[in-house]
């Protein structure tokens, strides 16, 4: 049978050339870099290659790169650390509904500590409106967070027009950018951002690495104490592999952004466009203009089925995508983001996002149209939603608009 | 996660449909929990001769469906009434545990087909 992975918005797999590189530091060169002997010294080169590796991708100075264990822990390091570090400035942080869990959470967790948070809403298309963030501002505000592109609609976020409020009204602003480095253009100094993480398995290098940038001159009490790695801005012996592993990753997609993004996007297009013209009553989740989503993202609801059946479905034909089901996210709702979107809940149990990466041809996209057609069809005729006759019950056609 | 007779009912349902003008129809469950089943049955003399279901749901939703069918036909209506749940996804060998509480209605829906072919003899 087909393998096809479609799921490189969840992780990829870790490219030959990175894993070439890494795997050198594993037996020979097996060196902790904090020591001063020979075994030590032989890495410590290796960890600041790495270090300019992942600031060329952002442009920054590698002074400013952290190397981390992931993206949630970036997240919780930006909020906690500027939180505990800005406290006699402000209690109040801006953020979005439809950031990924390692922000909603943390923030949940420090609305218990008596930090005020305000969760800005987003359109029917998942946008934010900037006057409503600018409007949230007050003289306690101490963060703007808000993430660059979605993780299930693949929006892209005005970051650098977010930066340049944030900077008028002098308040520190943090991006996740875990999803968009390495697929879109990411400059820390054009969009005026203080802190922005980035994590490794989603660009090719492998899970257990990620980075934080942090402005220079920006205060962050540290997240995890103990000895002095990363000139005390996160303990702990560094996972010397990984992070070789995330500076190749970083350089790849540098140099490659282009034409990587350019080949990915015309497959994406292909498969949006083949499943809109193959399969009626669907709806697009994200914003409608493709320039602002990623290159890679493609999210759609199949109107009266169910998003577990869906993948189940594609998982027996080969094919490994995603849902925003409440089946599949673990929890009895669908999708915090549909939610924010005001999307209707049949559909948002049938929001499926498709994430294309460098792997990916042509062949399997027409193959995946060719297959996914008659699956939804089967799925709608087994569905009492389906040529229904009698109306909805109001419990059954009611609208989520519960986001946390 | 699925066991295989899970996988079996879900990839090869039985009974997938609706029996016009049938003695009883049953639905449960609603669309912001991702799970509605609906039952028909065709009674005769007092036993089930046939059940049908239409599903929206999940892998568990469309095989405890598909399963509950199987189980009824050919039970008297009293049978059918004492068919549970737990007795479903047993039929099944199992359940993942997340999947008991939400997507596990399907004797709910026969028996609610049952109620409505009782208020239509009534």
């Amino acid at each position: 049978m087909k393998r096809i992975y479609m799921d490189n918005n969840a992780t990829t797999a870790v490219r030959a050339e990175v894993l070439e590189a890494m795997l050198p530091f594993y037996r020979e060169q097996f060196g902790n870099p904090s020591s001063v002997h020979w075994a030590g010294r032989a890495v410590s080169g290796a960890v600041e290659k790495a270090r300019e590796q992942v600031a060329k991708l952002i442009n920054c100075s590698p002074a400013e790169i952290v190397f981390i264990s992931c993206g949630s822990e970036g997240d919780n390091m930006s909020l906690k650390g500027t939180v505990d570090a800005l406290r006699d400035k402000g209690d109040h942080i801006i953020t979005t509904t439809v950031e990924h869990p390692a922000i909603l959470e943390t923030c949940k967790s420090l609305e218990k500590q008596g930090i005020r948070v305000t969760y800005l809403p987003v359109d029917h298309n998942g946008m934010l409106n900037l006057a409503d963030l600018e409007a949230a501002i007050t003289d306690k505000t101490i963060l703007i967070s808000v993430m660059w592109a979605n993780n299930e609609t693949g929006n892209l976020y005005p970051i650098e027009a977010i930066g340049a409020i944030a900077r008028k009204y002098k308040v520190r602003f943090h991006t996740d950018a875990v999803q968009a480095v390495g697929k879109v253009p990411v400059d820390v100094q054009k969009a005026k951002v203080d802190l922005l993480v980035l994590s490794g398995h989603k660009i090719g290098a492998p899970k257990g690495v990620g980075a934080i940038y942090i402005r220079r001159g920006t205060r962050l009490t540290p997240f995890m104490h103990g000895g002095h790695q990363e000139r005390n801005r996160r303990a702990g012996t560094h996972n010397v592999a990984g992070i070789v592993g995330l500076g190749v990753a970083c350089e790849l997609a540098g140099s490659h952004l282009g034409e990587d993004a350019a080949r990915i996007r015309r497959l994406r297009d292909k498969l949006e466009q083949g499943i809109i013209g193959a399969v009626s009553e669907i709806k697009l989740n994200g914003h409608p203009d493709p320039d602002l989503r990623l290159p890679n993202t493609l999210n759609v609801s199949f109107a009266y089925i169910e998003g577990e059946s869906l993948l189940l479905n594609f998982d027996m034909k080969g094919i490994a995508a995603s849902s925003g089901s409440a089946c599949t996210s673990g929890s009895l709702e669908p999708s915090h983001v549909m939610g924010a979107m005001c999307v209707d809940v049949v559909l948002a149990h049938s929001s499926t996002r498709f994430s294309l990466g460098i792997d990916n041809t042509e062949e399997e996209v027409d193959y995946v149209l060719e297959v996914l057609p008659p699956i939804v069809q089967r799925l709608r005729e087994m569905s009492p939603l389906y040529n229904r006759t009698e109306p909805m019950t109001c419990e059954e056609c009611q609208v989520i608009r519960k986001v946390h | 996660m699925y066991s295989d007779k899970v996988m079996d009912h879900f990839s090869n349902p039985r009974n997938v449909g609706e029996i016009e003008n049938a003695d009883g129809v049953g639905e449960v469950g609603n669309a912001s929990c991702g799970d509605i089943m609906k039952i028909f049955l065709k009674v005769e003399d007092n036993v089930i001769k046939d059940v049908k279901f239409k599903t929206f749901g999940c892998g568990a939703a469309i095989a405890t469906s598909s399963m509950v069918t199987e189980m009824a036909i050919g039970k008297t209506i009293e049978e059918a009434l004492e068919l549970t749940n737990a007795a479903v996804a047993e039929a099944l060998d199992g359940l993942p545990a997340q999947k008991l509480h939400c997507s596990n209605l399907a004797a709910d829906a026969l028996h609610e087909a049952i109620r409505n072919y009782k208020e239509k003899q009534a």
